[in-house]
């Protein structure tokens, strides 16, 4: 049995090639096509200099993706969570973290927006709203970038959101795509990142009530794992990744994807 | 409706993305299958007609597991399999392999316990012949795995239709990574998060008329010799 599990096993492993790179990621990037407009971009760019690589992207929450990251599978993580980014690379499972590109959250909600989130100051007084309205809202409640962004922005709000859950604050525990599936299906309101919610299909009767405030700024970075802690990542094709993205030309491709006319991603490469 | 014409588009234009999920998900789900049943056929056998103490818990054990969760199934497999567990050196993670492996440890135990009941019911009805006969062993396991054969195709079909309807398993081992380890299943759940619900129930008609055909086939070539046989 155990033969033929290895043989198996050999049989496929001719998938991992040395120049593979594993990319540890969050969703939004994926589920906007970014990379699909990316990747083939980037295998030409990088197969000209010589040094193509084949990435592998693996889409989960940036909670789940750092902690994947963490257990060393993964070259790469590209994810939304400054804080958290940070405190991987000071505990030494990344090497650096660079800025790579920006954009923003926005709140939507079902059109007729019963709690009035068109007349809210900031965004601090648009959930003070959706609170005192009995409104609706739905939260990935999965540790991801935009949860993690959530949370901070209930307590600046000083509204304790777990005190109503699930009765006006619905915890979906899924990405991106399920929560806006259940947050629309709801007429409930939801923080997403722009990006998810342009290039989202099943969008019915919402849409974007709430935008355009400093607190809302979503900026993605982009860290190398650190072959120290994880021996086994290929950081030589992880480092092509990352360089190709905050160069010149990884920088213009973000510029220039467009769904609906409309610019998903802002390059910032500090 | 428009899931049947999405899925009928898909088809007919040749979708060259979609035949690559649906290939892989049918390579991956046939060589669990495959895994499956040459281990999950003679222990099933071997539980119904060997006598040791405990046997009963055993089986209990099997049918237990028939309801074991692929998320969890997909999450044990997965801290097996990562570079910092203890079978990270073969880097099988992220791999069709592992997608394989997972499904493996999902179905074993559906194809051992159905396989159980069946044999079982058979040794009631036999044992006394072939003891006579003095077919003992593993000449009397292989005489019931023959003699059952065609009740035991619709052990292993239970255990295919679970192998490629389950999504729990290879999202968590396969990653969902494009032209690597996106199957059916993960691709409708992608679909579903991105909103695109006709693509994803078209997806959801492929998957269920794939599904249709490997039954037909197989219970198909099951009457064909049936019939032949007692011609």
């Amino acid at each position: 049995m155990k033969h033929l599990i290895i043989s198996v096993a050999l049989a496929f492993s001719a998938h991992t090639l040395a120049d593979t790179i594993i990319v540890q990621s969050t969703t939004s990037t994926q589920n906007s096509g970014l990379y699909d407009y990316l990747l083939p971009l980037l295998e030409k760019d990088t197969g000209i200099m010589g040094t193509g690589i084949k990435v592998n992207v693996v889409a989960v929450g940036t909670g789940q993706a750092i902690k994947n990251a963490r257990r060393c599978d993964g070259d790469v993580l590209l994810v939304h969570a400054k804080s958290a980014e940070e405190k991987f690379v000071a505990d030494g499972y990344g090497d650096y973290r660079r800025d790579l590109m920006y954009n923003d959250f926005v709140i939507i909600g079902p059109k007729a927006d019963p709690a009035n989130l068109a007349g809210a100051r900031d965004v601090i007084d648009a959930l003070q709203r959706i609170k005192q309205a009995g409104a609706k809202f739905a939260s990935r409640g999965d540790d991801s970038g935009t949860h993690k962004k959530e949370r901070s922005l209930w307590q600046a709000a000083a509204i304790d959101p777990g005190a109503g859950s699930g009765q006006w604050y619905l915890e979906t525990g899924s990405g991106m795509g399920a929560t806006l599936n259940t947050g629309v299906s709801l007429g409930a309101y939801v923080l997403t990142d722009r990006a998810t919610w342009i290039a989202f299909a099943n969008k019915q009767d919402a849409d974007i009530l709430f935008e355009g405030n400093p607190a809302l700024f979503n900026q993605y970075g982009v860290i190398p794992v650190s072959a120290e802690k994880c021996p086994n990542v290929n950081r030589e094709a992880a480092e092509t990744f990352a360089q190709w993205l905050l160069s010149d030309a990884g920088q213009a491709a973000i510029r220039a994807y467009q769904v609906d006319g409309k610019q998903l991603f802002f390059p910032n490469a500090d | 409706m428009d899931a049947l014409s999405e899925a009928f588009r898909l088809i007919i234009t040749l979708d060259a993305d979609l035949f690559e999920i649906l290939w892989l998900s049918i390579r991956v789900s046939l060589s669990a299958l495959a895994i499956s049943a040459v281990i999950g056929l003679p222990l099933g056998t071997w539980l119904a007609i060997a006598k040791f103490p405990g046997r009963k818990f055993f089986i209990l054990l099997l049918n237990a597991l028939m309801g074991m969760p692929p998320v969890v199934v997909g999450l044990i497999v997965y801290l097996l399999l990562s570079r910092s567990g203890p079978l990270g050196w073969l880097g099988l993670l992220y791999t069709p392999s592992a997608m394989i492996i997972a499904q493996v440890v999902l179905i074993t135990p559906i194809i051992a316990a159905l396989s159980n009941q069946v044999i079982e019911h058979l040794h009631q009805e036999y044992s006394d012949t072939f003891y006579s006969m003095g077919i003992t062993g593993s000449r009397a396991l292989m005489a019931y795995l023959v003699d059952a054969r065609y009740a035991l195709t619709t052990c292993i079909l239970a255990g295919f239709g679970r192998a490629i309807a389950e999504v729990g398993a290879v999202i968590i081992v396969g990653g969902n990574i494009d032209h690597l380890t996106r199957v059916m299943t993960t691709a409708i759940a992608l679909e579903t998060s991105k909103g695109n619900l006709t693509l994803a129930l078209g997806l959801g008609v492929v998957l269920l008329t794939l599904s249709l055909l490997v039954n037909a086939l197989v219970i198909g070539v099951r009457e064909y010799a049936a019939k032949r046989q007692y011609a």
